[in-house]
């Protein structure tokens, strides 16, 4: 990959224990992350899908530290994040951000707009409180929110709103980066657009790097440059955006695409229909983690892990058929 | 019917935090219970406040011509064997009894609600040491962990203050610290952690408001425990001594009167009953009113 | 779609509304709506729209007070708000059923799958206990639930949330129903496990000759499962359409803007990265705007709009707008 990555995770990885009985005896572990590895460039917005339970959450919370993963390295601006104290990591955080799923909850209800947004600025910046109020009044501004509501508290915002108060939030130090963690998909169909345009707008005016992600193809392949597909804890396949859905290569991807409903009435399509469902945590397939569902599996495949390459013209694949 | 509440979140517009508080009102002066509660409360310490001027004299000073007299209208509530108006001692007692509850409920919530913040937050070590002093205190009844405590402080308002409140501190800690589990787990913590706020600040800043509701509510309850326990020492003659005025010794007192002159006794009982069912109502009230997720 | 039978059902000046503390919401504002035997009506709408309240009013499935619902709506012939409590409890799960977006909260955690299925069946079609138990395996293996026989004796909990949704549908289909509402159905599902239920959904509605009415705001899944579509907004109708024609051919603002929101798959390559928006957000259910309730929004208003509601004008056999746009086309 090139010498432009921003960030930087390698062979990440987080398993959480299986506990039991009355002594909490560990019985097992839970490969929520399992050998992860991408790189995200400056500037651009690198797209992490799959189905609930694929590991794409934990990955960005593993990122940024809000998660301890388990091993790997994560390398942001040259540091490598996973080596740092907890007050090295807590100035990393400023360049680092993270918006979230729930515009509900992750708004503290009893802190009024001014004060939430505010609070990175506090934490990191001696400003006065004169300059904090017009930083936080134009970072409202900058998500189309006005600054005359800024002592009101988050209940008193429809979900949009709350989401743009989150993002300004996130924006309040001049990040350079930021994890957006399915930030779309609580929010209504119409809002939805709004929101999505308005990351695409502030990533051009201050040059932000994103990971987003998020479960809607549709939405990834419209707001991403490069596309990576997570099923049970790993890449299957990493892409270009354009390479990835014209020409998908991975038998899940080629699934997870036949299966997104196009709404277009006049399009008919042959839709490949996996069997079953993801296995459970504790049912750890052999081989490749995809051949229990695979419609394409040979006897390989259950026996030997497919290793991660590139296929030619950065197409990431781990397949045993390509 | 979700969608209708969320739609209805979405436009209100600046008023809707007076709304909120307006919403608390009448819920509240619906609840007939609570507003019985909050009356009885108000006349208790109003009581307290204007107790000189409610009675003039001196509530200690025995006149022993006057031992032992029936309510009458110059007496309304009868004298006691040293011949002192009940009635005065009763009001001047509402100031012991509201001192000894604001004492040892400040010396549970000064040290249990940061304990419990700690043990709640931090988790590991701590909590553990905290949970197993807490599990101890918890497992002897309260009332016999405040007379032991007097045992061996010895009598004396200060102490009596302090024994009911420390038996106080297991109480709040283990509503502090369930109420802290849960919202540590909270998004918005995680975010103010993303964001570099120190553990510190987000303890006090976001954690500690959101816990404010059920800590209101159990200090109201608490209240009312920390009277029936100064109470209970005093009946037994260990809490705050003669001759100052205390229901719980007045009553206790009265015992020895209970058939030849039961006025005595009946009177501060009352009393007692009245402003311990004050908090009590007003407790519950507040509960229901405030945070409907928040059952105790 | 064989019309010439009339509809199964329909709605007339369906009005639900919930008297809340703060005031009157009007959640459904009358509307008219016709499902014909064997079809398949979509009804998209955003959240707060009274889709899903249209279908909760169907089944007479709300608390009233503090709803109320008025107007007709005529099953088969007959007025299910006229029904009494007995009357409704037998069309319920019988003749009409429902399929919920969460089957967790719709299936009881403390019965098995079987006991469920059977349950129902016995109330409505006057089975033995072995009859019933016997049609509920038979169930389950048409919803390819796999082992279906050691599959009824579990509990809700034990299924995956593919598992529960067929289970679901194989308890709303056991009674052979006319009609199945589908609140959802597939929003709580992953896209390959969606793509599975889907796929069963329209396999069963041929099988059963259902009519189903699909709830959704997802416009995928109405492009592929819908035959004909009423688009909803702030608890009335906007626009109603053949499938084909309403993505062909949206009259009205609102669904224009709903259909330019949604990203599309390779669509940004020949049209660029920006997404039509709607601005503002849906109007407080309290507050409604007086004239057209998408004025706040429309990018197309008109002094009229903002004055009085606009008509439904018909422009064919289920094509009707609710714009002053064609209504001012049509006298012209």
């Amino acid at each position: 990959m090139t010498d432009m990555a921003l960030l930087e995770v390698r062979d990440l990885k987080k398993h959480f224990p299986v506990k039991k009985g009355i002594l909490s005896r560990t019985v097992g572990h839970v490969r929520a992350v399992d050998g992860v590895s991408f790189s995200l460039r400056q500037g651009e917005t690198f797209g992490l899908v799959g189905e609930s339970g694929c590991g794409k959450t934990t990955v960005g919370r593993s990122i940024l530290r809000l998660i301890e993963p388990t091993a790997g390295q994560v390398v942001f601006n040259g540091q490598d994040l996973l080596a740092l104290d907890v007050e090295e990591l807590r100035q990393v955080r400023g360049s680092l951000q993270i918006i979230f799923q729930d515009p509900f909850s992750s708004l503290n209800p009893r802190m009024n707009v001014g004060k939430i947004i505010a609070e990175p600025v506090r934490n990191h910046l001696k400003e006065a409180k004169g300059q904090i109020r017009d930083r936080v009044a134009h970072l409202m501004e900058s998500v189309g929110l006005h600054p005359d509501q800024m002592s009101r508290y988050p209940h008193e915002f429809s979900g949009g709103q709350r989401q743009r108060i989150g993002i300004a939030r996130a924006l309040a130090l001049n990040p350079m980066a930021i994890v957006c963690d399915e930030p779309v998909s609580a929010l209504d169909v119409s809002i939805q657009a709004q929101v999505i345009n308005l990351l695409v707008e502030l990533q051009e005016k201050m040059n932000l790097s994103y990971i987003f992600i998020a479960h809607d193809l549709s939405v990834v392949e419209h707001i991403s440059d490069r596309v990576a597909v997570m099923y049970l804890g790993r890449i299957v396949e990493m892409a270009t955006d354009k390479e990835l859905y014209q020409n998908p290569q991975h038998p899940y991807t080629q699934a997870l695409l036949s299966a997104v409903p196009i709404p277009d009435p006049e399009v008919g399509r042959q839709r490949i229909l996996l069997e079953g469902d993801v296995p459970g945590p504790l049912k750890w397939p052999s081989g490749c983690t995809f051949h229990t569902r695979c419609p394409k599996r040979v006897e390989e495949c259950s026996q030997k892990e497919p290793i991660f390459r590139d296929g030619g013209n950065d197409h990431w694949i781990a397949c045993h058929l390509i | 019917m979700t969608e209708t509440t969320q739609a209805t979140d979405t436009r209100t517009q600046g008023r809707s935090a007076d709304r909120r508080m307006g919403r608390f009102w009448s819920k509240l002066k619906r609840n007939k219970a609570a507003m019985l509660g909050g009356l009885l409360l108000l006349l208790y310490i109003v009581t307290a406040l204007l107790a000189p001027v409610l009675y003039p004299g001196n509530p200690s000073a025995p006149n022993l011509m006057k031992s032992l007299e029936p309510p009458s209208l110059k007496e309304p509530l009868g004298t006691d064997e040293l011949g002192r108006s009940i009635l005065g001692r009763i009001i001047y007692g509402s100031r012991v009894s509201l001192l000894i509850a604001l004492g040892a409920v400040s010396v549970g919530l000064l040290l249990g609600v940061p304990l419990g913040l700690v043990s709640g937050y931090y988790g590991g070590k701590s909590d553990f040491m905290i949970q197993r002093v807490t599990d101890t205190m918890l497992a002897f009844p309260g009332f016999l962990l405040a007379l032991a405590l007097v045992a061996v402080l010895g009598v004396g308002l200060k102490n009596a203050m302090i024994s009911v409140g420390i038996g106080m501190i297991p109480l709040y800690i283990r509503l502090v610290r369930g109420c802290v589990l849960s919202v540590r787990e909270e998004v918005y913590v995680e975010a103010a952690k993303a964001v570099g706020t120190r553990d510190r600040v987000i303890l006090f800043r976001h954690i500690l408001p959101n816990v404010m509701v059920p800590i209101t509510v159990q200090t109201s309850l608490m209240m009312g425990m920390a009277i029936l326990f100064a109470a209970g020492l005093g009946f037994l003659g260990i809490g705050v001594q003669p001759p100052t005025p205390e229901w719980g010794t007045m009553l206790g007192s009265g015992r020895a009167y209970i058939f030849n002159a039961p006025h005595v006794a009946t009177f501060p009982g009352i009393a007692i009953f009245l402003a311990v069912l004050s908090f009590n109502l007003l407790g519950d009230g507040l509960r229901d009113a405030l945070d409907p997720r928040f059952k105790l | 779609m064989s019309e010439q039978s009339g509809p199964l059902l329909t709605i007339r000046g369906l009005r639900t509304r919930f008297h809340t503390y703060e005031g009157v919401v009007n959640a459904v504002d009358g509307l008219d709506i016709e499902v014909f035997r064997g079809e398949t009506l979509g009804l998209v709408g955003e959240s707060g729209c009274g889709k899903s309240v249209t279908a909760l009013s169907i089944l007479r499935l709300l608390p009233c007070p503090p709803a109320e619902i008025q107007g007709q709506i005529l099953f088969d012939g007959t007025n299910l708000l006229d029904l009494d409590r007995e009357g409704i409890r037998n069309i319920r799960g019988g003749d009409i059923s429902m399929i919920f977006q969460e089957p967790m909260t719709s299936l009881n955690p403390v019965l098995t799958i079987g006991e469920q299925i059977s349950e129902t069946l016995r109330r409505h079609k006057d089975m033995t206990r072995r009859e019933a138990w016997r049609r509920c395996v038979e169930m389950l293996q048409l919803v390819q639930i796999p082992g279906p026989k050691s599959r009824s004796r579990e509990y809700p909990h034990k299924l995956s949330g593919g598992m529960r949704q067929r289970a679901m549908i194989a308890m709303a289909l056991s009674c052979n129903p006319k009609l199945l509402l589908a609140d959802e159905p597939t929003t709580a599902l992953d896209v390959t496990i969606q793509a599975q239920i889907m796929t069963l959904m329209a396999r069963l509605k041929e099988e059963f000759e259902a009519s189903i009415v699909l709830i959704t705001h997802d416009l995928g899944i109405i492009a592929e499962m819908a035959s004909r579509v009423v688009v909803m907004y702030a608890g009335k109708m906007v626009e109603e359409a053949p499938v084909k024609e309403l993505f062909k051919d949206p009259r009205h603002p609102y669904t224009q803007g709903l259909l330019g929101s949604i990203p599309v798959i390779g669509r940004k390559f020949d049209g660029g990265q920006r997404l039509q928006e709607i601005p503002g957000i849906v109007p407080n259910p309290l507050e409604m705007p007086l004239g057209c309730r998408f004025n706040p929004r429309c990018p197309r208003t008109m002094p009229i709009c903002h004055q009085q509601e606009p008509p439904v004008v018909r422009l064919a056999d289920h094509r009707r707008v609710s714009c002053w746009l064609e209504a001012n086309k049509r006298d012209d």
